[in-house]
C-alpha cells in the first residue's frame, strides 16, 4: 500500500507545495491544519524510508527521471535517514507548538504567511539533507536560509530586523563560499554528484584545486553552522526572533549544516586523507575546543535567556565539530548523536522560553523571580532540559557526552576528557543562575501573577522531554542509528 | 616582462577579475556601515563566483548546444544553468535585503550600522 518509489521525492516537494498554497489561502487557521497535515505526511515518508535503508540499503531517486551522475540524485542512506528523522520531527513538533505561540506573537494578517514561510524553510532543511547533489544542496540552502532570514526579522522588538540583517549578509557570504567551493570540485572533476565525486576524487585529493575547493567548502559551511569565532550572527538572531522560529533553527538549521560538513569530510573526501594532510582536522579541533569554552563562558554573562541560550548552543556546536575532528568511531557516533539530542534539548527549552514569553512578556533573567511557583510544568520542564545539557545521566546529554569521551580517549587526548568536564560545569554555573532565579527568589510583590502557559505548548514541548529521557534510557535508536551512520562512511579502516 | 609573462597573466584574466571582485566586495561588506553599501558588496562578491563558473565552461570555437550538421564543437552548457540558478538566488537575496533595509529604516530611521548599534546600546 505505502508506495516507496517517490518517496524521496515527496518529502521535500510536498511542504514545498504546501508552502505555496499557504500563501495563496493565507487564513491563519487553515494554513495551520495545512501545514500540519504536510510535516506529519513528510514524517511518515521518512519512518518508511528510514526503515528500508536501516539495514544498510540506499534509496536512490531519480529527479525526473534524468538518471544520475547527470541529473539530480536524491539519495537516502542511513545518514541522510538519521537526519531527516531529527529535521522532520523536530519541525512537526515545533509547528504543533506553534498553534498557540504564533497567534501571540505574529500579527493576526501575517499568521498565514508565516506558516507559508516555517513550510518553506522545512522543505529546505530537509532537501539539504536528502540530496546526492551538491549544487542541488546550495539551492536548498538559499531556500532554507531566506526563509529563515525572513522567519527571524518577524519577530516584535526591532532588533530582530538587525539581526536578520546581519545574519542574510553573513549567511550570503559563507553560501557563497561554499559554491565556490562546490566550483573548485567541478572543474577539476567534472561532476556535481556526491557518490560520482567520491570516487572521481580518489588520487587527485592532493591536488591544489581540490585542496582550495575543500578550503571554501569548510569555511563557508564553519561561518553557516556558527562555528567560533564565525558565530557572530548567531545570538542577536536567537534572542530576537519569534519563539517558534528559534526553537525550529535552534533545533535544525546549524545541524543541517553540520550534517554537510560530515558529508564532505567523511564521505566524500576521506577524512585521513585530505583533511589531516591539509591540517583542517587540528584547526577544527582547536575551533571546536576554543568554542566549547568560549561558548559557555560567554554564556554565563549574558542576562537575556534567550541569548544565554544561543550561546550555549555555540559550545554545543563545538562539541560536534569536536567530535568530527577527532575522527574516530566512537567520535563520529558521538557528534552524531549530540546533532538529534541537542535538537531535542535546545528545541525544548526554546520552547518553554516561548511560553514564558507568552505570559510575561519578557525573557529578562531578572524578571522571572519566583516563577517557579506560578508556572511549575514549565520550570520543570526548564530544569530537566538543563539536566540533559548538563549531561545527567538518565538524559541524552548523557549519552553524546559519553560517546565524545569515549572517542577522545581511544585518540589518546587525555586533557580533552577534563575539558569536556569542565564546560559541563559551566553550563551548570549559567542553567543554575536561571533556576536559582525561578525556584529560590521570591516574587517581587508588585510584579503581575503569570498563569501556567496554554496546554497545547505544554504537550508539544514535554513530548520533546520526553524523548529526552526516553533516549538517554534506551539507547538503541539513536545511538544505534548513529553508530550505523557513522560506519558506513567511515568505509576506510583506522 | 616578457611575452611568456604576458601570456600567462592574460591567459588566466577571468580568474584575475573574479579574484578581483571577489576581495573588492568582501572589502565594501566590511568597512562600509551604510546597509545599502553592503548589500552592493554582496551582489559584486555574488558575481565574481558567476564568472568563475562562465569562464572554464567555455570552449573556443564552440558554440550553443545545438543539434545541428554543422557545428561539431560546443561549450559546456552545465556551469551556465547552475548560474541561471545562482543569479535567480542572488536576486531573490538582494530583494530580501532590501526590503529588510526598508524595515529597518522605518523602525531605526537610520540605515547606518554605526548608528543603529548606539541606538541599541541606548536602549
Amino acid at each position: 500500500m505505502i508506495e516507496l518509489t517517490h518517496m524521496p521525492a515527496l518529502v521535500v516537494v510536498a511542504p514545498l507545495m504546501a508552502a505555496a498554497l499557504c500563501a495563496l489561502i493565507r487564513h491563519s487557521r487553515l494554513c495551520w491544519w495545512l501545514a500540519t497535515l504536510t510535516l506529519t505526511f513528510s514524517c511518515v515518508c521518512i519512518v518508511v524510508m528510514g526503515r528500508a535503508v536501516f539495514d544498510g540499503n540506499v534509496l536512490s531517486y531519480a529527479m525526473g527521471s534524468w538518471a544520475p551522475p547527470i541529473g539530480i540524485e536524491y539519495r537516502v542512506d542511513a545518514l541522510a535517514a538519521f537526519m531527516l528523522g531529527v529535521v522532520g520531527f523536530m519541525a512537526l513538533i515545533v509547528h504543533l507548538y506553534g498553534y498557540r505561540s504564533v497567534r501571540a506573537e505574529i500579527p493576526q494578517p501575517l499568521q498565514g504567511w508565516y506558516h507559508a514561510i516555517y513550510l518553506l524553510c522545512t522543505a529546505g532543511l530537509l532537501g539539504m539533507v536528502i540530496t546526492g547533489d551538491t549544487f542541488n544542496a546550495f539551492v536548498f540552502m538559499e531556500i532554507a536560509s531566506l526563509s529563515a532570514y525572513t522567519l527571524i526579522a518577524m519577530g516584535k522588538d526591532r532588533r530582530a530586523l538587525t539581526a536578520a540583517f546581519q545574519y542574510l549578509i553573513l549567511g550570503t557570504i559563507g553560501a557563497t563560499f561554499y559554491v565556490i567551493g562546490v566550483g573548485f570540485l567541478y572543474l577539476q572533476t567534472g561532476t556535481l554528484n556526491m557518490t560520482d565525486l567520491d570516487t572521481r576524487l580518489d588520487g587527485i585529493m592532493d591536488h591544489p584545486g581540490v585542496l582550495t575547493g575543500l578550503g571554501f567548502l569548510i569555511a563557508g559551511l564553519a561561518l553557516k553552522s556558527a562555528l567560533f569565532p564565525l558565530h557572530l550572527w548567531l545570538p542577536n538572531a536567537y534572542a530576537w526572533a519569534p519563539s517558534v522560529s528559534s526553537a525550529l533553527l535552534a533545533a535544525t538549521a546549524t545541524k543541517v549544516t553540520l550534517y554537510l560538513l560530515i558529508r564532505f569530510a567523511y564521505d566524500i573526501f576521506d577524512f585521513d586523507i585530505a583533511l589531516a594532510q591539509a591540517n583542517w582536522s587540528f584547526v577544527l579541533f582547536v575551533l571546536s575546543l576554543a568554542a566549547i569554552t568560549a561558548g559557555s563562558l560567554l554564556a554565563i554573562a549574558q542576562d537575556n535567556v534567550k541569548r544565554m541560550l544561543a550561546y550555549s548552543s555555540v559550545a554545543q556546536i563545538g562539541y560536534i565539530t569536536f567530535g568530527i575532528a577527532v575522527a574516530n568511531l566512537n567520535s563520529l557516533t558521538g557528534a552524531l548523536v549530540h546533532l538529534a539530542n541537542h535538537a531535542l534539548m535546545k528545541g525544548a527549552l526554546f520552547m518553554l522560553l516561548g511560553g514564558v514569553m507568552l505570559r510575561l512578556g519578557s525573557v529578562h533573567l531578572s524578571h522571572l523571580a519566583g516563577i517557579g511557583r506560578q508556572m511549575p510544568w514549565t520550570m520543570a520542564g526548564f530544569v530537566l532540559a538543563g539536566a540533559s545539557l548538563l549531561g545527567v545521566p538518565g538524559t541524552v546529554g548523557f549519552v553524546s557526552k559519553w560517546y565524545l569521551a569515549v572517542g577522545a580517549l581511544d585518540a589518546g587526548h587525555w586533557s580533552l576528557v577534563i575539558v569536556l568536564m569542565a564546560s559541563s560545569l559551566i553550563a551548570l554555573a549559567y542553567m543554575g543562575r536561571v533556576i536559582e532565579m525561578v525556584y529560590l527568589r521570591e516574587r517581587p510583590a508588585d510584579a503581575p501573577t503569570v498563569t501556567e502557559a496554554p496546554p497545547i505548548m505544554l504537550a508539544a514541548t514535554w513530548l520533546v522531554l520526553a524523548a529526552c529521557i526516553y533516549f538517554g534510557l534506551d539507547t538503541d535508536l539513536t545511538a544505534g542509528l548513529a553508530r550505523a551512520a557513522a560506519d558506513s562512511i567511515m568505509d576506510q579502516p583506522q | 616582462m616578457n611575452t611568456e609573462t604576458l601570456l600567462t597573466f592574460f591567459g588566466a584574466l577571468n580568474h584575475w577579475i573574479t579574484i578581483f571582485l571577489i576581495v573588492t566586495g568582501l572589502y565594501i561588506i566590511v568597512a562600509r556601515s551604510n546597509m545599502i553599501k553592503k548589500l552592493t558588496g554582496l551582489v559584486i562578491f555574488q558575481t565574481s563566483v558567476y564568472l568563475l563558473y562562465i569562464g572554464p565552461g567555455k570552449v573556443l570555437g564552440g558554440t550553443a548546444v545545438i543539434l545541428n550538421d554543422r557545428f561539431t564543437v560546443y561549450s559546456n552548457p552545465l556551469p551556465h544553468v547552475l548560474i541561471l540558478t545562482a543569479i535567480v538566488v542572488g536576486v531573490a537575496t538582494l530583494a530580501l535585503g532590501l526590503a529588510l533595509v526598508v524595515r529597518i529604516k522605518e523602525a531605526y530611521g537610520t540605515i547606518e550600522e554605526d548608528a543603529i548599534f548606539e541606538q541599541d546600546r541606548d536602549a
